[in-house]
């Protein structure tokens, strides 16, 4: 646990210092809200459109950032003086997916308002717990898994087609549940002020399932 | 190296096979009605089906065996994997376009998205389509043994995840045809699809075998070559996404 949390304040600590991957991704959710405007030629949308359009700039601004997860860590031998420590190597798995859970969040703190205010219909503020929960276990996934195919893809020569070639398969079940469960909270009529809670029921469950599955393999990826 | 032969029994397998197949589509020509409101294009059901059931435990046969190789470390387990897994892919492809086929036939449409068992289907092969590239491009032998194995485990326990949330998200479902409690299927047409499936997995098996044979021989043969003329007159076995 102590691992863990050195592990990640040294990830935190770099991206602090090099600004590398955050503002990329909030960057590139802002790009895709204006390239959604222009693609779907509308001033706002609402309902499962809005929560869809929110889902899918999330999904690939997030794989920006599992792309880049262990880049620092091969590239500038992380790996080897990780393995080299007398430590448990599930340590890694959680420092990586705690990083990569607490940049979904902060890409989430700016993306979601920038959201409500280019494109969202009805106003933001009713919605707003019952988007942050559901939320709050999609980033949960996307940690988990992202964290998983990261670690796979990053020791392959192609891995930015690799990681994404995985990851998105793997995560659309996760994300039938994100955009069905944020849909009613975001409708201009009949708004719905809580989540359904089937939906929040099974990505609960598929994050658990995967945060077991990630436990059980991880192990393996770090040997060498 | 223990000189494994998985030619052994592979005749009669093959024959077995033959027959079980020959029996079925007998069947389904002869022996199984006609559909009352599809007609006939309803018999590629027998195929379409059989296809996609061998094809999803192939793959979760696939992660099995890979879970045999992180145990292990033997290479023969990541060999079997790898066949498994490909013999299910070919098997998937032809289960996706059968049912397409029969999706035209009888909806009108070459793909629908209501049908969730189609669309889980979808995803699963897009998953398992990475399979390849991913060992093409780790080129160290072990360790492409080692994340093959891995993602080998997290696809195979995600097929049945990905069903049950595909199926969860229609609200609209079709009439199962197939269920555990027996299913809806009149008991001549049950007859048949039982014995189509059972051919189709004996079919499965049987190519699995024949590859294993063929892979295992080639590597004897080089190995043999290697001892008999050295190390330096064999050429370089080239970057492929099959374990050597």
């Amino acid at each position: 646990m102590r691992t863990a949390l050195i592990l990640l304040r040294k990830d935190l600590r770099l991206e602090l210092r090099t600004m590398e991957t955050v503002p990329a991704m909030i960057l590139f959710a802002l790009v895709t809200f204006v390239i959604f405007h222009f693609g779907l030629n509308r001033a706002t949308i609402d309902g499962q459109l809005a929560a869809g359009v929110l889902t899918a700039t999330l999904l690939f601004a997030a794989m920006l950032g599992i792309n880049r997860l262990f880049v620092a860590e091969r590239e500038q031998g992380g790996f080897d003086a990780f393995l080299l420590a007398p430590v448990d190597r599930s340590a890694m798995l959680l420092a990586k997916a705690a990083a990569l859970f607490l940049f979904l969040a902060a890409l989430e703190v700016i993306a979601v308002p920038a959201f409500g205010l280019f494109l969202l219909g009805p106003s933001l503020g009713p919605p707003l717990p019952g988007l942050i929960a559901v939320l709050a276990l999609a980033d949960l996934g996307l940690a988990v898994i992202g964290t998983l195919v990261s670690g796979i893809a990053v020791q392959t020569r192609a891995r930015d087609l690799i990681g994404p070639m995985m990851g998105l398969p793997l995560l659309i079940p996760a994300l039938i549940a994100t955009a069905r469960g944020a849909g009613p909270l975001l409708r201009t009529v009949h708004a719905s002020s809580a989540p359904p809670g089937k939906w929040l029921a099974i990505l609960a469950l598929y994050d658990l399932v995967f945060a077991l599955l990630a436990y059980a393999v991880f192990d393996f990826l770090l040997e060498d | 190296m223990p000189s494994t032969t998985y030619g052994k029994g592979l005749r009669g397998l093959s024959l077995a096979t033959l027959a079980i197949i020959a029996l079925a589509l007998a069947l389904v020509f002869f022996y199984a009605p006609l559909d009352a409101d599809q007609g006939f294009v309803q018999k590629i059901f027998y195929i379409h089906v059989p296809l996609a059931i061998v094809s999803l435990c192939g793959f979760i046969f696939g992660a099995v065996l890979a879970a045999g190789y992180l145990r292990t470390g033997e290479r023969k387990w990541d060999m079997r994997s790898y066949v498994a897994i490909h013999m299910a892919l070919i098997f998937g492809i032809g289960g996706l376009i059968t049912g397409s086929i029969w999706a035209k036939a009888s909806w009108g449409h070459w793909w629908v998205w209501n049908e969730p068992t189609l669309v889980s289907f979808l995803i699963v092969l897009l998953l398992f389509a990475t399979y390849q590239p991913l060992r093409f491009s780790i080129e160290d032998p072990e360790r492409q043994s080692r994340y093959a194995s891995v993602f080998a485990i997290v696809a195979g326990a995600f097929v049945p995840l990905n069903f049950i949330a595909v199926r969860l998200a229609q609200e609209f479902v079709h009439p199962r045809v197939l269920t555990l409690g027996g299913g809806n299927l009149p008991g001549s047409m049950r007859l048949t699809f039982l014995i189509s499936l059972v051919g189709i997995a004996l079919l499965y098996v049987t190519l699995w075998k024949y590859e294993m044979a063929a892979k295992n021989a080639r590597s004897q043969v080089r190995r043999l070559r290697r001892t008999l003329l050295g190390d330096d007159n064999i050429r370089p076995a080239g970057r492929s996404a099959a374990p050597s």
